[in-house]
């Protein structure tokens, strides 16, 4: 299949169908990148371990209204979700009717993005929405600017501290045929504002489901925000999924990516740090087994004096399957008085699984303090033998110690209901063998 | 930090102070590089048939290759016809002993502080110098091929001994393998060679010193040293080169074989001229190292003292074929003004129980930048495989950068990796403990840098050791401040 062409057509009726206004011009920027970029391969040097040509080798028609029900929506909600903000996407695009704003608009406001990009914050979307193309050349990333539409807006307003979490429900169907679904979302979290939000995704239906998503957040002055991304979808789901943050004030951020199941899993998670002293930290766990490929992307851009910032990413490789890591810190040369940190810690428990992971410092101040770590390593045998010795079984003393190691990350899930909802799912996820 | 003495002013005025070119009659060939240079290159030195078919294979290949790009070095593009390809000290007959050579030749090296007279009498060590492109002098030879060592000039391998050339030559290295190395295979005009026979442990260390003379010349030399079962030998090499305001080409390819429970120890001190203080000249550094730790039980160690060159871009590299072989890698990388390093090793775990440990220390200052670019992988195969790297960057200015690009790739479980990191700049209380006792702001800087390059130093031999540990304070001077 020819990607370009096969996508120009689909393009092109889009563009038709609004052809004026700022989305429609950032579309064509969008699409004109991916036509010079394509679909990079393994020579680009950020995708050189992860091939995916699987996700382009087959055809997404268009999906047009899906058969997505309430009932089905049930099925992926998260605890807490009675007391949250729902938003669900179907194949990409946001759906009003089954989702649920709980709070007011003097808290939160929720604008489907075309009509934000027209009205009030037309100016504030012109101005920040796709600031993640100065940082992401490539072709896929393109691919989602090109194809904008139905995504969202999202501003938690000044000094507001909505009591009602956000979670977003990304749901692609493919019980009629393979879909490929690319949300774009922007949120403005504004001075001393705080917000908490959530996603998770869903595949319904036999055939192979292909998310690209990008969200796009934009931290002010004294916010505060967490982030929670859970990814524990069908093993036909994959996704490049990419989270670009900017604290453009005195901020703090705080995020936990979870994967667990999927068939090939890439998360770009960029932190653009923008202002003097913030502070910012990043989690990841990844979990896999079967022939899943997960492969995380962290870059913190320290473009101001004074910022924090903390990483720890874990993961476990069992089976078949590959886990990819690269850490990017780059200090800029104002960025003096950096702090920045990075461990990555890895568990290989199969010679058929792979685990490739690349820690990069960039760095070009010098009054500054950056370190990183990283480790492959096998569970710790005499800890197993600790427990055996004590009668525990072996499973379940490998479980035990499983758990132990991605227990640094569960608990930084803040939130009572998700942390536990999660611990259960990883324990799940670990004892099945 | 601010105010720099008199001395330090100096100190900044004579930076390089192995600048000089040696005024002798040289052999040169035009510039330029095509199938005929090849044949030239290869008719002057009298070489067999294969080995030109070899050269002309590499350049075939080298033709369809284009150059790297993915370093993090920038310079200008490289004219390839714009290089002389073969460059040597006329008159070249067979020098007998090292009497015959010629003075102005010897004063060089005496300039160099290798005075090979010297160096035979005093400190017992083995020494080749290649300048330009031919080896003009190898000392100990006699001594040497009394207990089977082989050290010559690779030329002179070639005529001699052609059936090791013909077994090993591109077996570390393929000529397909780079850009660079593919050049090199086709234009390589001299290096060194060295056999050590089973069960010979060389009771001298073996030393090769290059010397870039010529203007607009490009050095391609060639290395290559096989340990044979249970042998050992230490191996160090030297670089120079005058002053130029042009960029000069150095694209060496150093393989070594090492058979079972053999070691080999290779160390380097690399002083290539690094361009002045605006950047300007200075020489290309592209050089392809690897090693072969073919045998069980076999050890390759590497060991680099890096504060000259423009641009050097090298990974000395260690394929752990054998069980329970042994890989190591110790760096010191120290640029200045606008040079720029991308340099570091690949471990690459094959055999069972095979272990490597990288010690990577940067230091960077003025406009430079300094990069360290690793990879460890572990095979399928390569159970218990263990490595341990270490990569920290000192940085004494705030308009240099430094950088850490490590690549791990483990595919065996029982694999452990571990990989560390830092990048910080010289903590000010340690400054001001050697200040409060009496010690000015340079002389604490160097000393703090050199305990910070310890590590490194002390793999090193002890002659070299102490030419390093010079070498690193000249280059840090004025850089404080």
């Amino acid at each position: 299949m020819n990607d370009i062409a096969y996508f120009k057509d689909q393009f092109e009726q889009l563009q038709e169908a609004d052809p004026k206004g700022t989305i429609a011009g950032l579309r064509q920027s969008g699409f004109d990148s991916f036509s010079k970029a394509g679909v990079p391969t393994f020579h680009d040097e950020d995708w050189k371990y992860t091939n995916v040509s699987s996700l382009f080798d087959k055809e997404y028609p268009i999906a047009g209204l899906s058969g997505v029900t309430l009932a089905d929506v049930d099925a992926v909600r998260l605890p807490g979700s009675e007391l949250a903000n729902e938003l669900v996407f179907v194949n990409g695009r946001f759906v009003a009717g089954l989702s649920n704003i709980r709070s007011g608009i003097s808290d939160l406001i929720v604008l489907p993005l075309e009509v934000a990009a027209t009205g009030a914050y037309k100016d504030l979307v012109a101005a920040q929405l796709d600031h993640s193309s100065n940082y992401l050349s490539d072709g896929i990333h393109a691919l989602n600017t090109s194809f904008i539409c139905g995504g969202v807006f999202i501003h938690v307003l000044k000094g507001k501290e909505p009591k009602h979490p956000v979670y977003f429900y990304h749901i692609l169907d493919t019980r009629q045929h393979p879909s490929l679904a690319q949300p774009r979302s922007l949120v403005l979290v504004d001075e001393s504002s705080r917000l908490q939000l959530t996603e998770t995704y869903a595949t319904l239906g036999p055939s192979d489901s292909f998310n690209n998503q990008v969200m796009e957040i934009v931290v002010k002055e004294n916010a505060f925000v967490e982030y929670y991304k859970i990814q524990n979808d069908t093993a036909n789901a994959s996704q490049v999924n990419t989270t670009h943050i900017r604290q453009i004030g005195r901020s703090y951020v705080h995020t936990v990516t979870l994967t667990l199941n999927g068939a090939i899993v890439r998360n770009n998670m960029n932190l653009v740090l923008d202002a003097n002293g913030n502070e910012t930290h990043l989690y990841g766990l990844y979990l896999l087994k079967g022939k899943s490929h997960a492969d995380n992307h962290t870059l913190i851009d320290n473009l101001k004096p004074n910022c924090f910032s903390n990483q720890l990413y874990k993961g476990i490789a069992d089976d078949a399957s590959t886990a990819v890591f690269n850490g990017r810190i780059m200090v800029q040369p104002d960025a003096q008085k950096t702090n920045a940190y990075q461990s990555n810690k890895n568990i290989l428990l199969s010679d058929n699984a792979t685990i490739n992971t690349k820690p990069q410092l960039e760095i070009f101040a010098d009054d500054v303090k950056c370190s990183h770590g990283c480790t492959v390593g096998q569970l710790d045998e005499e800890a197993l033998f600790y427990l055996r010795a004590r009668g525990i079984p072996k499973e379940s003393a490998e479980v035990l110690l499983l758990e132990a190691f991605a227990a640094d990350i569960v608990e930084q899930i803040k939130p009572e209901v998700l942390r536990s909802y999660v611990a259960k799912l990883i324990y799940e996820h670990l004892a099945i063998q | 930090m601010k105010e720099k003495s008199g001395t330090l002013e100096q100190a900044v005025l004579n930076e390089y102070k192995y600048g000089f070119v040696t005024d002798i009659d040289t052999d040169v060939i035009a510039k330029g590089l095509s199938e005929d240079t090849i044949r030239l290159i290869s008719n002057k030195k009298n070489e067999p048939e294969w080995m030109l078919d070899w050269r002309l294979k590499a350049y075939n290949h080298w033709l369809k290759l284009v150059e790297p790009k993915w370093p993090n070095v920038k310079y200008p593009p490289i004219n390839y016809q714009d290089i002389i390809y073969y460059a040597a000290p006329k008159p070249k007959k067979q020098l007998n002993s090292l009497d015959e050579a010629d003075p102005e030749l010897l004063a060089t090296f005496d300039k160099l502080g290798i005075s090979l007279n010297e160096q035979r009498r005093l400190t017992g060590v083995a020494v080749d110098v290649v300048m330009d492109s031919v080896s003009i002098a190898t000392s100990f030879k006699k001594q040497l091929s009394e207990i089977g060592v082989i050290f010559c000039s690779i030329s002179e391998a070639i005529q001699e001994h052609p059936e090791l050339v013909k077994k090993y030559l591109g077996s570390v290295v393929p000529m397909t393998d780079n850009y660079f190395a593919a050049l090199n295979s086709a234009v390589f005009t001299d290096g060194s060679f060295c056999f050590i026979p089973k069960g010979v442990r060389c009771p001298m260390e073996l030393s090769t010193y290059f010397r870039i003379n010529t203007e607009n010349a490009g050095q391609f030399e060639r290395t290559l040293i096989i340990a044979e079962e249970e042998s050992y030998v230490s191996y160090l090499e030297g670089c120079t080169a005058p002053l130029r305001d042009e960029n000069q080409l150095h694209a060496a390819v150093v393989e070594l074989v090492a058979h079972t429970k053999a070691e080999i120890k290779y160390s380097t001190v690399q002083n290539w001229y690094p361009g002045d203080k605006n950047g300007l000249g200075g020489i290309y550094n592209f050089v392809t190292k690897r090693g072969m730790c073919k045998g069980d039980h076999s050890k390759i160690s590497w060991t680099q003292v890096e504060t000259g060159s423009a641009i050097t871009w090298k990974y000395p590299s260690v394929i752990l074929k054998g069980d329970h072989s042994i890989g190591e890698f110790y760096s010191v990388a120290f640029t200045n003004n606008y040079q720029q390093a991308d340099t570091g090793t690949k471990m690459i775990h094959l055999g069972k129980n095979t272990r490597s440990r990288i010690v990577s220390k940067g230091i960077s200052a003025g406009h430079s930048q300094n990069s360290y670019r690793g990879l460890v992988r572990a095979g399928k195969q390569a159970t218990n495989a263990r490595n341990y790297s270490q990569c920290d960057s000192l940085l004494l200015g705030d308009k240099c950068g430094a950088h850490t690009f490590p690549y791990i790739e483990v595919k065996n479980k029982t694999a452990i990796v571990e990989h560390e990191a830092t990048t910080s700049k010289i903590g000010e209380d340690q400054l001001f403990y050697c200040r409060q006792r009496g010690i000015d702001a340079e002389t604490a800087v160097a000393l703090i840098v050199n305990g910070f390059a310890k590590e490194v130093m002390n793999q090193l031999p002890m002659e070299f050791a102490v030419e390093a540990q010079k070498l690193l304070a000249v280059s840090m001077e004025g850089s404080v401040g």
